[in-house]
């Protein structure tokens, strides 16, 4: 005994690579695995997108060109509102319950564990928003190729979505303002989400195709992927310490 | 003799020279402006498509510059307030924010006065509006987090990251006017040579001086207030003539 | 080899504690002492890596590491307050997340006989909900029985626990130490263990002015 030094557990980590992969299974499995528990909550979030989306015509008008025309926006700004709903689930109640912590002191890069968490919200967020699309759209009288352009707009849009909200999510946690604070935050990030993807399909019907927006939404997924995870974890680092 | 920089690193090193700079930036702004207006106001001639109103680009244009510098300035700092911790770094970032704020409130408010004669509308939702829209609900998203944040540093690494975020906007900002068709006029001052009339340029380039130089004034003389906020506990502050006459007054 | 020079602690505008010096050597244990509010657990968040001090130096086995460095997250075990446990999870489910977590695989004999350790097999399919907190507290210690990890950090560790559950806290730290490792603790219960492997270090003494 004294003072030599210790053998350190060699860290699960061995390369950058394994560990990386490593640590986004296990965020996902876990992350999936509490979703599907808490089933009921994300019920009662899709019912939320898709009562927004039901009212805005009982609202506004039947009539079918207007309804038609401001389809795609509605379903969007539900889309969006829907993210930001779900948000505090991603890193709040870790953060509450002390698992927050045992993550960002994982041997797991952070960037993973956190990239897991994201994909997991977009699976139980965003995806039912894309499956549901089709459907919802029909009650917009869109169809054909404005509904393809539009599912394909939100397919794309919902995970950058996600990402983009992790680093709010991770920036305001523990603050007072939660959800108004959130959005404040966020939303600025969101409108040239929603700008693109709601115009992809109003391109579209103007007869200009839809490739320029789609393909700009794609370079902001790109970089989205590229660069949230990053943020979102210095992000948590800053709240924790 | 080397100027060494890093001497001015500390609040308590560049707090004074902070103080002896703001009347110089301040006085040029006042002459700097005055110039502009008169060139903008008094001897660009009027232009054949939109008469007198067009006069108020000699504020608009200027704002919109300086809202979209003074961000990439703002997030400048934060970045160094990330990376090194320095707290100097983090108070600039702070005291940017609220100008950089007021740069684009100002950018929006004339451009709405603009479109009103020109499109009939004081609000049209073309891309550079719009984006200049986003980019005050950045400024002031930051803000806010400040305020949320208690700890200054937990507060200076959260803006620094979200700025960061951010900066993604002004080149959308830049672009979004080749990316649409829209209300706005083509870029009509590029670097190389310029499409128009020559007093109209002078007048815009003088006015985005006097914006600049009224900026940094601005933001020095908030910077001073920051760190007397923020190094409140430290010996320096205690000792200053006008902390002390502060503290000797009633109370 | 853990050891602290020159350690200050602000929250917001309030100093904490400056000056903290010490050196805690393989096989010995810190425990930290003092009145609510001196900087316990910030102490101990910097010393797992969760927090940077704002002045001073951590080293571990000689070489300084900052805040959320991979080396410190290999070789610590941080236990904090609250126990880290999903509401959704079972004991069983909550104890195999938590050693994956740490890098490690979790096999399936390992984690029985940590649980029989802290008597909880018979509760291993009980969703956490259920458990009371002194249970809950007892996963943690299965948690530190399968984390082979050098460096316990342990903040206030025997709350909640019965007599039964304190005495085996006890036990593991003084296995752990005897293995040669090192244990960090705030706590103002006696764990039991020989003078000659503590340390004290008390908070609160020396507050700035």
């Amino acid at each position: 005994m004294g003072g030599e030094a210790l053998p350190t557990v060699a860290a699960a980590t061995h390369a950058t690579g394994d560990g990386a992969i490593a640590g986004v299974r296990w965020a996902l499995a876990r992350d999936l695995k509490l979703a599907f528990r808490s089933r009921a909550e994300l019920g009662v979030q899709l019912l939320f997108y898709v009562i927004v989306v039901t009212l805005f015509p009982l609202a506004t008008t039947p009539e079918r060109n207007l309804l038609s025309t401001m389809g795609p926006g509605v379903l969007w700004v539900a889309a969006l509102l829907a993210s930001l709903l779900s948000l505090p689930r991603l890193f709040a109640t870790d953060h509450a319950d002390g698992t927050l912590e045992q993550i960002a002191l994982s041997p797991y890069a952070l960037e993973a564990l956190v990239s897991g968490k994201i994909l997991a919200h977009w699976l139980t967020t965003g995806l039912p928003v894309v499956l549901l699309a089709p459907l919802l759209g029909q009650q917009y009288y869109m169809e054909g190729e404005s509904l393809t352009v539009l599912t394909t707009g939100l397919l794309i849009g919902t995970p950058i979505l996600s990402l983009l909200g992790a680093i709010g999510a991770a920036l305001t946690l523990g603050l007072r303002g939660g959800g108004g604070l959130l959005a404040l935050l966020i939303l600025p990030l969101y409108v040239p989400v929603l700008i693109f993807g709601a115009g992809a399909v109003d391109a579209v019907r103007a007869g200009l195709g839809a490739t320029a927006n789609l393909s700009l939404l794609g370079a902001g997924l790109a970089l989205a992927v590229v660069g949230a995870p990053f943020a979102a974890a210095a992000a948590v680092r800053i709240a924790l310490d | 003799m080397a100027f060494n920089w890093f001497k001015l690193s500390s609040p308590a090193s560049f707090y004074p020279v902070a103080g002896a700079l703001i009347p110089w930036f301040a006085i040029g702004a006042a002459i700097l402006a005055a110039i502009g207006l008169w060139l903008g106001f008094g001897v660009a001639p009027t232009d054949f498509q939109q008469g007198e109103v067009y006069r108020i680009i000699f504020i608009h244009v200027p704002s919109a510059w300086l809202s979209m510098f003074l961000y990439v300035v703002m997030a400048f700092w934060g970045a160094l307030a990330l990376g090194f911790g320095t707290r100097l770094s983090g108070m600039m970032a702070q005291a940017i924010a609220p100008t950089g704020a007021l740069m684009t409130f100002i950018a929006l408010w004339t451009g709405s006065l603009w479109g009103r004669p020109t499109w009939g509308t004081y609000w049209a939702w073309d891309a550079r509006m719009t984006s200049e829209l986003i980019l005050l609900f950045l400024y002031l998203g930051i803000i806010a987090l400040r305020q949320a944040i208690g700890d200054p540093r937990r507060a200076d690494r959260a803006c620094a990251v979200l700025s960061i975020v951010g900066v993604v906007n002004i080149p959308i900002i830049y672009f979004s006017v080749k990316w649409w068709n829209t209300l706005h006029q083509g870029a009509s001052v590029k670097l190389t040579g310029s499409s128009m009339e020559t007093t109209m340029l002078a007048g815009m380039l003088v006015m985005s001086f006097a914006f600049w130089f009224y900026s940094i004034a601005a933001v020095l003389a908030r910077l001073r207030a920051i760190v007397l906020e923020r190094e409140r506990d430290a010996a320096w502050v205690a000792g200053l003539p006008e902390v002390r006459a502060a503290a000797g007054g009633p109370g | 080899m853990l050891e602290a020079q020159n350690l200050a602690a602000r929250r917001g505008y309030a100093e904490l504690f400056r000056n903290l010096d010490f050196r805690v050597a393989s096989g010995s244990a810190l425990v930290v002492t003092g009145p609510n509010g001196t900087g316990k657990t910030t102490l101990l968040r910097m010393l797992a890596g969760l927090s940077a001090p704002s002045d001073g130096e951590i080293r571990w086995n000689g070489r300084p590491v900052a805040p959320f460095s991979p080396e410190l997250r290999s070789v610590v075990a941080y236990a904090g307050h609250l126990p880290a446990l999903k509401d959704e999870l079972t004991t069983e489910e909550n104890l195999i997340a938590l050693v994956e977590l740490s890098g490690a695989r979790a096999n399936a004999g390992e984690i029985d006989s940590a649980l029989d350790s802290v008597a909880l097999s018979r509760r291993r399919s009980l969703h956490a909900r259920v458990l009371s907190a002194g249970q809950r507290r007892r996963i943690g210690l299965a948690r530190l029985i399968l984390s082979r990890r050098p460096l316990w950090i342990l903040d206030e560790p025997v709350t909640a626990l019965d007599a039964a559950g304190a005495a085996l806290l006890a036990r593991l730290v003084h296995d752990h130490l005897d293995r040669g490792g090192i244990a960090v603790a705030a706590t103002h219960q006696s764990l039991g263990l020989e003078p000659s492997r503590v340390q004290s270090l008390v908070l609160g003494e020396t507050v700035p002015a």
